[in-house]
């Protein structure tokens, strides 16, 4: 694998090809705010709070760093005005959904978001997929997935799959970063039916 | 649905994996709703997880995962239909078969939805029952139609 050269935050960053933008950043030891992203999962592209500015000067443009393959020549920049203002506005949706998730509270914290800003509209997911694609990717299970879509979908376990293998692994859980209340609570409900 | 017949469907796609979708479709359309049972031989026959097949299965409309009447009816709740008296319309329908759009009766006869333009709107109010378009539907009409359907 060849290396690559690339430039974040105005740091020299080194990487390898087929590295991910993110996946650069943070073997160079900078931090970039992410929710879906679990190194042992494939890229999923879905919280959108990755997103970093591509570029210098007039023409910048914004991409979503876990699923942006680094490049030669790239320059990176993970904070700016625009960014922390659209992280903020993915975070007070997210809050919405989950107001209590201590991972999105200290998130807001950091960038100024108003966790009253949305009506609340508490199902204590953000659809991270985490769970599903941690049980599909890693266990094989598929004993938890999405169904239905839009405003109404929800993660759901398959009762029969679930009532075999869920009581002793729940490795699910604790990824959940809205500390796993969602998950939990659907698997009772999967298995009471 | 017995799953001899599933299978006559899985063997027609060869049983790919990527046939997913239409392999569901024709058990759909021939059964008007997908049971469990289908769906899990359709599992094992195409080797995909239980949980794509709920995630695509809950997904698109065009699935139903409860059962279905043996006729569909969807009535156009467009713009064009709308003004002209697509609501009283549906009233008329609701009344007779007695099920709000969403529902089944009981005998499993008639499946009632609204849509949202059928894409004939010189016709309004507009009526599909099976595919068969009903237009200019007066809402006096309206029964007379449905008595056509056993």
């Amino acid at each position: 694998m060849s290396e690559i050269l690339l430039e974040i935050d105005g740091q020299k960053v080194k990487a390898k090809t087929g590295m991910t933008v993110l996946e650069a950043a943070k073997a160079a030891g900078i931090r970039i705010p992410t929710l879906c992203y679990h190194e042992k999962l494939e890229p999923y592209g879905g919280c959108r709070l990755c997103i970093v500015e591509l570029g210098a000067g007039e023409r910048k443009k914004i991409v979503v760093s876990c699923v942006y393959l680094a490049e030669e020549g790239l320059v990176v920049t993970t904070r700016s005005e625009k960014i922390d203002r659209i992280r903020r506005t993915i975070i007070e949706l997210y809050l919405a959904h989950a107001p209590d998730a201590f991972e999105l509270l200290e998130l807001a914290k950091e960038y100024g978001a108003d966790r009253d800003r949305f009506a609340k509209e508490a199902s204590f997911c953000v659809h991270c997929g985490l769970c599903v694609r941690y049980c599909a990717e890693v266990k094989k299970k598929f004993a938890v997935g999405f169904v239905d879509r839009g405003t109404r979908k929800e993660i759901s376990f398959v009762p029969e799959i679930a009532a075999e293998e869920c009581w002793d692994c729940k490795e699910c859980f604790p990824l959940c970063p809205t500390e796993a209340l969602q998950a939990a609570f659907v698997l009772m409900r999967a298995l009471s039916l | 649905m017995d799953n001899d017949r599933v299978d006559q469907i899985i063997d027609k796609h060869n049983g790919e994996a990527s046939s997913l979708i239409q392999v569901l479709l024709e058990i759909q359309s021939e059964h008007h709703w997908l049971p469990k049972s289908a769906l899990e031989r359709v599992g094992e026959r195409l080797q995909v997880p239980r949980t794509r097949i709920l995630h695509i299965a809950t997904f698109y409309k065009a699935f139903s995962l409860v059962p279905k009447g043996r006729h569909e009816i969807n009535v156009c709740m467009g713009t064009a239909c709308h003004v002209r008296g697509a609501g009283r319309v549906l009233d008329v329908i609701e009344d007779v078969i007695g099920i709000k759009p969403g529902e089944t009766d009981l005998e499993l006869k008639f499946s009632l939805e609204t849509v949202n333009c059928l894409g004939c709107c010189a016709l309004g109010p507009v009526l599909e029952i099976d595919g068969t378009t009903h237009g200019k539907m007066a809402p006096g009409e309206t029964a007379d139609v449905l008595l056509n359907y056993e």
